[in-house]
């Protein structure tokens, strides 16, 4: 499989005070493919929302590579290169009230990109700007095009972020929670959107979102954070149908699930926050709130461990690495 | 946490005639540019120790309803018609005082954003001394100490009364709003999208919790929510708001099993599965309509996959004749021209 944009050991420290370092992300590392969904989730504070911005060139990681068409992007500093890598890897942000200009068209926010980044010439501007709607489902685009922010709905204000990503054509798409803000009715269509958009422009998609529900969705491979580290990858259905990941089975089980109840069965866990971490030890992250947590997970930091065919999973429990396997099999004959 | 502690802090209370009782409640925005009608006669019984889910999408009349139950509607908004009855005392006929003592008494409410719902820069504790001091003659030591007595009810350690709200997670935050809504033993607490920006986990821990206390202490509580999935689980009855009206009534498991109106079908359809097979869902199409000018006959019309040309009859009914809720089977009320 092509690789579109390949991310290797991003890591971002934000100071908290002078000697405190929050670990936003630690180590993190994946691939995205032309024409795949790779849906990254986590709760709030998890590290998925920096991962994106630093894949959007919004932040400098500390450390780790983001390579796109054989350069490393987070080295990219000349005018010409940056705009380059922005114009392929493009954005769009939870909230469509926010992210267009109160005071200028739709058409205004189509055509700008358009321009700066020379995609067509000036005649053909105004056709570019019809396809565009017409590739979001905001038809007819002539009806759509005079309108400001304030006449859409937030649905349709989603769409035209959307049109606004694709007018540079880009090989990319981060979608920060693209739905979380729109009403349950309206967040199918969008859904639908980015898979017609996947299929149809060979994109590669990153959908940072906290609902795996919508992820199973749209998504071909899931990443699951939890205080700043990948702790599961694999294809969407694995991970979410035999998830190796203790936080992976709480992330599912948490899931409104109707016709069950609440009270239906599930593994115990402890309270907690998948908040990010400051300073964090050595040891598995999650090990206070785990059921399965023993002696080595407080000590050992667990590595990705591929524990089924494409599916890898930080746990010395479901997923441990030969050497901690050896280890605590030394612990159990004393 | 141990029932004693919680019977210490809120004694159950064993009641049984109907609690609030809206009667073709009319909540208008009155505006330079006209009447929007937000809320347009809507019936709805809320019985003692039950919990009520009220869903529907953004704009739909689901928070002016609930404003209106707890008469803290504000200019431009108005109930212009209807009443709303709380132990068959009509709410709309009473003086500025009498509705102060009756809130946070009778009926509490919790706000979606508990960052806003607090003070910032008083401690915790204070903000539960300020309100039931508003409320009874309480000494300050005793008010920290039943402070202290609720935090722990909803699983906080007693020693955040001493917190600054920006010292607590979001999820902390919302758990100290919802103690402070059960602090009066109130009999409904109205709770206003009360987990929605809030992570899937915490969510489900303090959706757990609310459920453990209403069983554990009877209040009633009248769930607002435009997640559909969160109150097939946890609601008893279930009303479905559209453009300011109820389109269908019924218990959780009913609607569950047997959702009849179409705009309920499509909110159905509207959320993927975690489980099970995996298939194209459409959603429903369209927006909701404006309030200031809603469609003639059905408002779910423009968007209803059971509205065509072609069948001319029921066409004409439903453009230009308003459906009415009925029982169509016992406990089951919908308002639609195709279960007429």
């Amino acid at each position: 499989m092509s690789t579109a944009l390949d991310v290797h050991g991003l890591t971002k420290h934000f100071p908290v005070t002078r000697r405190h370092r929050v670990h936003a992300a630690d180590d993190v590392s994946f691939t995205l493919h032309p024409g795949t969904i790779t849906a990254l989730v986590g709760e709030s504070g998890s590290g998925k929302s920096t991962v994106a911005r630093i894949l959007a060139k919004l932040h400098d990681p500390t450390d780790g590579t983001v390579v796109f068409e054989g350069k490393d992007a987070t080295r990219a500093r000349g005018r010409r290169e940056v705009l380059r890598y922005r114009s392929q890897v493009q954005m769009i942000f939870q909230d469509p009230f926010g992210s267009l200009n109160p005071v200028k068209t739709v058409r205004h926010h189509l055509e700008r990109p358009l321009r700066i980044h020379g995609i067509v010439p000036r005649r053909e501007v105004r056709a570019r700007v019809h396809e565009l709607l017409d590739s979001v489902g905001l038809v007819p685009a002539e009806k759509f095009a005079p309108k400001y922010p304030h006449e859409l709905s937030g649905g349709q204000r989603q769409r035209v972020a959307i049109a606004r990503a694709l007018a540079v054509e880009p090989k990319v798409l981060l979608a920060d929670e693209p739905v979380s803000m729109l009403d349950v009715s309206i967040r199918i269509g969008i859904l639908n959107l980015m898979l017609k958009l996947k299929e149809e422009r060979d994109l590669a998609f990153l959908y940072v979102t906290h609902d795996i529900a919508s992820a199973r969705y749209v998504a071909d491979e899931m990443l699951v954070m939890y205080a700043g580290q990948i702790v599961e990858q694999g294809p969407t259905d694995a991970v979410l149908h035999e998830p190796l990941h203790p936080y992976t089975q709480l992330l599912v089980s948490a899931v409104p699930d109707p016709g069950t109840g609440l009270h239906k069965s599930r593994i115990p866990m402890r309270q907690g926050l998948a908040a990010a971490a400051v300073d964090p030890p050595e040891g598995c992250r999650f090990v206070e709130r785990c059921p399965l947590a023993i002696d080595v997970c407080s000590r050992i930091t667990p590595e990705l461990v591929e524990a089924r065919p494409a599916q890898a999973a930080r746990c010395h429990v479901t997923a441990p690495a030969p050497s901690i396997r050896e280890e605590t099999r030394v612990h159990h004959l004393h | 946490m141990s029932g004693m502690v919680l019977r210490e802090v809120l004694r159950p209370r064993a009641t049984t005639s109907t609690l609030i009782e809206l009667e073709r409640l009319v909540v208008d925005y009155v505006l330079p540019s006209g009447r929007v009608r937000a809320v347009d006669g809507i019936d709805l019984r809320i019985e003692p120790g039950e919990i009520v889910g009220l869903a529907g999408e953004s704009g739909c009349g689901k928070s002016t309803t609930a404003q209106a139950v707890m008469q803290i509607l504000r200019s431009p908004a108005q109930v212009t018609s209807g009443r709303i009855l709380f132990r068959g005392e009509d709410l709309t006929g009473l003086g500025k005082e009498e509705l102060r003592k009756f809130r946070w008494r009778n009926v509490s409410m919790v706000f979606q954003s508990a960052m806003s719902a607090l003070n910032p820069v008083l401690r915790i504790g204070d903000q539960f001394v300020d309100m039931m001091k508003a409320h009874e003659r309480v000494s300050k030591n005793d008010a920290l100490a039943r402070a202290g007595d609720l935090l722990e009810l909803v699983g906080i350690d007693r020693r955040r009364v001493r917190a600054y709200p920006h010292e607590l997670s979001g999820g902390m935050r919302q758990r100290t709003i919802i103690a402070m809504a059960l602090a009066l033993e109130p009999e409904l607490v109205i709770m206003d999208e009360p987990t929605t920006a809030l992570d899937v986990v915490v969510q489900r821990e303090i959706l757990q919790q609310i459920q453990d206390l209403q069983r554990e202490l009877g209040f009633a509580v009248l769930f607002i929510t435009h997640d559909l999935s969160l109150l097939l689980e946890f609601a008893d009855r279930i009303a479905i708001m559209y453009a300011g009206e109820i389109v269908e009534r019924t218990t959780a498991a009913t609607l569950f099993g047997n959702p009849l109106h179409p705009y309920t079908v499509g909110l159905m359809r509207s959320f993927p599965p975690l489980t099970g097979p995996m298939e194209r869902m459409t959603g429903i199409p369209g927006t909701p309509p404006d309030l200031a000018a809603p469609p003639a006959g059905c408002r779910f019309h423009p968007r209803c996959p059971h509205c065509r040309v072609e069948d001319a009859a029921l066409y004409a009914r439903q453009t230009t004749e308003r459906p009415v809720l009925r029982e169509i089977e016992p406990a089951h009320h919908v308002a639609c021209h195709l279960f007429e």
